[in-house]
Parts: C-alpha cells; sequence; structure tokens
C-alpha cells in the first residue's frame, strides 16, 4: 500500500488501465509528452508511445468527438478537457452524440468514453478556472456523472469509469489534488499523506459508480456533499460540535438513492452541500429526492449551503465558497428545534 | 470623405419570378484537370480545388484521366442503385403525403454522390453518413423493407421508434448512425479512422456533410483533426447550392469554392462533378489510394444540385425560381450515366423503361411489407415500456421505477385504438366543448 496524492492515484489508474487493456487510449491538451498541466498523465506517452497517449489540438469539441469516433471503433478512450471550464464547446458531442448514441441506433453503436476534468475553485482561478458544472451533466440522460473526494476513491472510480459500457463524465476536484482542503485557505495544507484515504493499493481494484459513502456516522444531521466539500463539511461538523452522519455521494447520475434516504430517514434532518451554484444546481435535485423519499420523517427543511449565484469572482473567491462557517450555520438552523 | 463600414449579406443570384443564373459556378471541360499521383503532397495540388473534375462530357462520352475504366456491368449496377434510391425516395415522399409517415427527405438528383462513393468504398470502411445519403445504405444492400420499418417507426424499426424518419443506422453494414445535429460526425469519422491507423487496420473512414454544415464547428474540428494526425479519411461536402432557404453564399461559397478549405488545412481540396458518377467515383478511388497508403486525408467537395425540396416540411418555390433545376448545368446524375451506357451500347431505352418498372414494383412490394408492421395511423404498434431501456447499458433503478410506473398506468387505460379509448376521447371532446 503506497501513500497516493489525488494526481498520483489518477495516473496510477491510467496507468494501470493502459497496461491492462490495449484499447485504452488517453487524450487531450497537454496530457502527452507533457504530462498534463496538473501532472494527472505524466510520465505515460513515455511508458506507453504516443499512440496510445495523445496530445490533441486545443478544440475540446474535436477531442470529444474523435473520442467518439475512437470508441465507435473499438477503443476505450480517456479523454481529459483541460478544466471543466472548457467543456463546453463540446457539449452538443456530449449531449446529442454521446449520451444518446446507444440509444438512438438501439444498442448497435456505443462509445465508452470517459471524460475527465478539473472542476471547482480555491485556485484563484476566477471563472474561467473555477467552475463546478456537473448539475449541467447531471441533466443529460444517458451519461454517468462522478466526483471523487479522496485518492482512494479517485483511481477506483477512474478504473470502474473506464471500464464501463457507458460514458462517464468524471470531475477532479483540483483543490484536493494535492491535500484534503476542508475550506480554511489560512491554514497550512494538509497532504493526503496524513490522511487515511491517501493509503492507495498499486495494484488494480475498483470503486463502484453507483454506491455512495458514508463517512462519519451520525445520527441527528445529515449531510450530503461530495468532492471538496465532503472535507469542508467535516470540518463544518466539527466546528457546529453536532452528530451528524456525512454522506459522500460520489455517484451523482445514477444516484444511490436508497444510502442518502435510508440516512434521512433515520436522522430527520439534512444539509445538502456543493460548491456549485445553487439554482437549478444538483442540490435542488437531491433536495427533491429527499422530500419524495422522506417526507414524514422530516422534522425541519431541508437546507442548501452552495456556492452564490454569481460567476465566481477571483477576488472574492471566500466570500464565496460555501466554507465552514456557511455549513455550520445550516447545521445548527435545521437542528435549533429539536 | 470617409466611407462608412457596410455589411456584405449575401443574396442568391435569382429569387422566385427572376431568371435562374448559375454563371457563379466555373466549370472545367471534362478531361481536362490532371489526375496527380494518389501520393502527391497537398501543397502541389491545391489546383484540384479549384478546378473540376469532369469525366463523362456532353456527349456522355467517358473522357481525360479520372475515368476508372469500370465495367459495363459495373456500371449497370450503379444505375440501378441510382434508379432505385430515386424511386424509393418517390414512394416515401408520397406516402408522408398519405400521412402514413411523418416525414421524409429525398436525395433526388444527387444520386451518384452516394452510389459512386459507396461503390468506390470497401466495405470494411466505415461510412458516416449526413442525411440524404440513403444511396449508401441501397449500395450497401440493407432491405428496402428495413429503411422503410425506420421510417413508419413499426414494431421492425431498427431504432425502436426513438428516431424521426430516415436516421438510420447499420452496424453490420459498417454505417453510423444519422444524426439530426449536423456536423456531429464529421470529427467523429475522423476519431473513427484515427483508430484504425492506432490499431494498425488498413479500413478508411468517410464522412459527409452539406455546404451550409460546413460552417459549424464540427466541420472545423474534423479538418484540424485530419490535418494534424493525418488521418486515413475522406471527408466530403455535398454542395447542393441550397441549405433549406440559405443559398451556398451563407457558408462562404461566394469567395471561394469548399474544397478550397482542404488547403489551409494541409488537406488536398478535390472539386468534383457531383452529378457525373464516374467523375465521384474516380475521384474517390483516389483519396481512398492515398488515405490507405498513409498519405491521409482528402476533403472532396461534390457540387450537384437539390432538386427536390429541403424535406418533405419545406416548400422551396418561396425561396427560389421553380425554373432553377431545370437550368443547372451539370445535369442529372441517373440520366448523365444512362446516356453513357447506351453511347457504349450497353443500354437501351427500353432496358431503362423495363428495369423502372421492376423497381417500382419492387419498391411497392417492399412497402406493403414494411407497412405490415405497423404504419402511424395502423398497428401493430412497439411497447412503450421499451423506451428505458438502452438509456444504458444496464437499466439503473431510477429508469426501472419510471417504467413501471408508465406500465402501471398503461394498464389502467385501455388500449390504443381500442372501442374503449375512442369513447373515451369522445367523452373527453364533449368536456373540452362545454368547458
Amino acid at each position: 500500500m503506497a501513500h497516493m496524492n489525488m494526481v498520483q492515484a489518477l495516473n496510477s489508474a491510467m496507468d494501470i488501465m493502459l497496461e491492462r487493456d490495449p484499447r485504452v487510449v488517453v487524450l487531450g491538451e497537454d496530457v502527452g509528452y507533457f504530462g498534463g498541466v496538473f501532472r494527472c498523465t505524466d510520465g505515460l506517452q513515455r511508458k506507453y508511445g504516443e499512440h496510445r497517449v495523445l496530445d490533441t489540438p486545443i478544440a475540446e469539441g474535436g477531442i470529444v468527438a474523435a473520442a467518439i469516433g475512437m470508441g465507435v471503433n473499438g477503443l476505450k478512450p480517456v479523454a481529459e478537457i483541460q478544466f471543466a471550464d472548457y467543456i463546453y464547446p463540446a457539449f452538443d458531442q456530449i449531449v446529442s452524440e454521446l449520451a444518446r448514441l446507444r440509444y438512438r441506433t438501439a444498442g448497435e453503436f456505443s462509445a465508452p468514453v470517459t471524460i475527465r476534468t478539473p472542476c471547482g475553485g480555491g485556485i484563484r482561478g476566477g471563472q474561467t478556472h473555477s467552475q463546478s458544472p456537473e448539475g449541467i451533466f447531471t441533466h443529460v440522460c444517458g451519461i454517468k456523472v462522478v466526483m471523487p473526494s479522496n485518492p482512494y476513491d479517485a483511481k477506483g472510480l477512474l478504473i470502474s469509469s473506464i471500464e464501463d459500457e457507458d460514458p462517464v463524465v468524471f470531475f477532479e476536484p483540483k483543490r484536493l489534488y494535492n491535500g484534503p482542503f476542508d475550506g480554511d485557505p489560512h491554514k497550512p495544507a494538509v497532504p493526503w499523506s496524513t490522511h487515511p484515504k491517501g493509503a492507495v493499493p498499486d495494484g488494480y481494484y475498483k470503486v463502484s459508480l453507483s454506491k455512495a459513502e458514508i463517512v462519519r456516522p451520525g445520527n441527528d444531521v445529515t449531510v450530503l456533499a461530495y468532492g471538496t466539500m465532503v472535507h469542508v463539511a467535516e470540518a463544518a461538523v466539527r466546528l457546529a460540535n453536532v452528530d451528524a452522519e456525512i454522506i459522500d455521494v460520489r455517484a451523482l447520475a445514477p444516484l444511490d438513492t436508497d444510502t442518502l434516504c435510508s440516512s434521512v430517514c433515520k436522522t430527520g434532518r439534512c444539509v445538502i452541500v456543493h460548491e456549485a451554484t445553487r439554482y437549478s444546481g444538483f442540490g435542488a435535485e437531491l433536495a427533491a429526492t429527499v422530500q419524495e423519499e422522506c417526507f414524514w420523517h422530516l422534522e425541519a427543511p431541508i437546507a442548501r449551503v452552495t456556492g452564490w449565484d454569481t460567476p465566481y469572482p477571483h477576488a472574492f473567491e471566500w466570500e464565496y465558497f460555501p466554507g465552514p462557517a456557511r455549513i455550520a450555520a445550516a447545521l445548527t438552523r435545521v437542528l435549533e428545534d429539536r | 470623405m470617409a466611407q462608412r463600414s457596410r455589411l456584405h449579406v449575401p443574396r442568391p443570384p435569382a429569387r422566385p419570378g427572376e431568371e435562374p443564373d448559375f454563371s457563379y459556378l466555373s466549370l472545367s471541360p471534362a478531361g481536362a484537370v490532371p489526375r496527380p499521383d494518389a501520393r502527391a503532397p497537398a501543397r502541389t495540388v491545391e489546383s484540384l480545388g479549384r478546378d473540376l473534375v469532369r469525366v463523362l462530357d456532353e456527349e456522355g462520352r467517358a473522357v481525360g484521366p479520372w475515368n476508372p475504366h469500370l465495367e459495363p456491368e459495373e456500371l449497370q449496377v450503379a444505375l440501378r442503385h441510382m434508379l432505385l434510391t430515386r424511386l424509393f425516395d418517390d414512394r416515401m415522399q408520397r406516402m408522408q403525403r398519405q400521412g402514413r409517415i411523418s416525414f421524409y427527405m429525398k436525395s433526388t438528383g444527387e444520386e451518384a454522390v452516394s452510389v459512386a462513393q459507396g461503390m468506390a468504398l470497401q466495405p470494411g470502411d466505415m461510412l458516416f453518413p449526413s442525411y440524404r445519403n440513403q444511396g449508401l445504405f441501397i449500395v450497401r444492400g440493407r432491405s428496402l423493407v428495413d429503411l422503410m420499418c425506420q421510417c413508419l417507426s413499426n414494431t421492425r424499426d431498427m431504432c425502436r421508434g426513438r428516431q424521426m424518419p430516415i436516421m438510420y443506422h447499420w452496424g453490420a453494414g459498417n454505417i453510423f448512425s444519422i444524426s439530426g445535429n449536423l456536423a456531429t460526425q464529421f470529427p467523429q469519422a475522423v476519431g473513427w479512422a484515427m483508430a484504425a491507423a492506432i490499431k494498425g487496420e488498413d479500413h478508411i473512414a468517410a464522412a459527409w456533410i452539406g455546404e451550409g454544415a460546413s460552417a459549424e464547428a464540427d466541420f472545423h474540428h474534423g479538418m484540424t483533426f485530419a490535418g494534424v494526425y493525418q488521418a486515413p479519411v475522406i471527408l466530403n461536402i455535398v454542395n447542393n447550392q441550397w441549405a433549406i432557404s440559405t443559398f451556398q453564399g451563407f457558408a462562404g461559397g461566394e469567395r471561394r469554392n469548399f474544397a478550397e478549405y482542404g488547403p489551409g488545412y494541409g488537406i488536398p481540396g478535390v472539386r468534383v462533378d457531383g452529378n457525373d458518377f464516374l467523375a465521384v467515383y474516380g475521384v474517390t478511388r483516389w483519396a481512398a489510394e492515398r488515405a490507405r497508403q498513409s498519405g491521409g486525408p482528402t476533403l472532396i467537395e461534390h457540387v450537384t444540385y437539390r432538386a427536390g425540396a429541403h424535406s418533405t416540411s419545406d416548400d422551396p418555390s418561396r425561396y427560389r425560381p421553380k425554373e432553377e433545376g431545370s437550368a443547372w448545368p451539370l445535369g442529372d446524375p441517373i440520366a448523365r450515366l444512362k446516356q453513357h451506357l447506351i453511347g457504349l451500347g450497353e443500354w437501351s431505352e427500353e432496358r431503362h423503361a423495363a428495369l423502372e418498372k421492376q423497381l417500382e414494383a419492387h419498391v411497392l412490394a417492399c412497402w406493403k411489407e414494411a407497412a405490415a408492421f405497423g404504419t402511424l395511423t395502423e398497428g401493430p404498434t412497439l411497447d412503450p415500456a421499451t423506451m428505458f431501456e438502452d438509456v444504458f447499458h444496464d437499466m439503473p433503478p431510477h429508469l426501472a421505477r419510471q417504467r413501471e410506473e408508465l406500465m402501471r398506468l398503461a394498464a389502467a387505460q385501455p388500449a390504443r385504438g381500442s372501442p374503449e379509448e375512442r369513447s373515451l376521447d369522445s367523452r373527453s371532446a364533449a368536456v373540452a366543448k362545454e368547458g
């Protein structure tokens, strides 16, 4: 068992899959010779050659379209979109083509493409390097959407995504690449080597694309979070000093409704946290699902703590970011009438 | 005095009521364009995008270096494919007018593009068609019944009722799914071709779009990727002059030929008479030979004319002169190949009429067979519960729940078209009236 940060874990997943399956290819901007702007594909081209780890032109629509064509021709492409903020030129290819190819051909054609893309803020990226557009993709029928919160899951989920028969959009919270960031930018960075989920097996293993995980058991309130916000929620729970059950949603689409809703039915209270903007955000789907399944168990209104409904502002990053104080306030509020 | 800047808004040469005018087309005489070596560097063949490769002359003789020298039997097969495509289109158009299918798109006047290219390529080559390439399916032998059942969304529909008419696909025949979003298949074909090269196979890909769709980003993505990686792919622009009501000038055709996009991407661009079966065949062979020998991609512009409406929802008399089709200088592809075969002594008006009659009967028989599997107005119909299948490889729980919900509702309601349902309909109509 090695200690890996999330970048190393993702690299290991691709390394293993390139080794195990000759159909796997990696493509994207800067992913080849250079090894990716976040280093996730470091060394892979050297090891597997420039036909299997391809640098591409700067054309996200072309990257996804080429990956679809490769997938139709029997390959298993892993396409990197350098920042989730850059994914929109590929939107039509993802929504109208990748997601619906199996459906529109009644199963005769499909393209098992994995699209990896770093998301989220906290790196002074402003509005073009900080977005969390996962909710836009969970609204599309026919693609799976996942977001890991730690190196162990990142590797296992990426291997599952590459092996999956369906296309997967794989969001990587870039603020977590190097450590379990808990929402306080002024504290010294904590490396993954200090975290139990930084212990990552060297070899092949999978994490299910359809299971949420209870990361902290508790009785009084359920916190639904994913990506960076899992760690921020943990800090908030310590701050508010409440007995919360924190669930890492992990698989956003399809959703593990059972794990989420059994927890809320047990605790009777629910706080939903994501970094993306609130209006029509993925939290709305979570809140609706919880309401439908747990209404008679609810003791308080469901609360959402999210990014504000503005573009991600460069100078006010930490006022924008739904940090531990805002989440703690929501926890206190939903527990007020106990 | 300084002049203000002004926009140039392209205008077609003629609108309804005006004299058709194709003087904007530059035409080369048949046989006049040299045929370079298939491995010639892109830079040395740039004139191919300015000229027009033609083989059949005014008298229907095959002349010049692009003549593929096909056997008369092959030409007869080609004529049959083109005629069958046209008669199939005519039948389906009539069936739409009768309300038996919801929509249709004919390829009338453009049959040589699909039929010549389909015949010039190998069965293992992967085709990424646009919506006016039905000839490709006919060349590769897909039964008309299957195509008709797709248009009917009936119980034998290859798309299981999920797609509008004409959005065919054929996995076993190596023809990709037609997308209603234009140009998306262009860069996908390049990706397919890249994969063939990565795997070390010598199959190539071919894709088609209209000249109008060449304005889409996907066209340029496809060209960039094809040029950068020198992918084994043939990229075709079918320039039929019209994108619904928008003439080719709105895609930039006023100032350069579409084939001339090629050199900008480092790709040879060849402009060919799209109504000349032999020229299209010859140019496709050249491009295929180039692709198979690691010579990279070729862009082909087929200069042709959309003789019919864009679709059954379109009325071209509102935006172009009615007489434009008869003024088109490159004639009709079927008439031209027929004339050539007659000139060779390998065909006759009598044989042509007999073939036409035979194919018409075949199309009608196919229609009757297809309609027995259901039409828009008559059963049998597909089971709506199947709509939840194939969204994912394995059905996730939320879709299984939604399917159960639909099936519960369906079970509680009388079957579609049953006497119970009809009486419900009249009751709700009465309620609506009162309301």
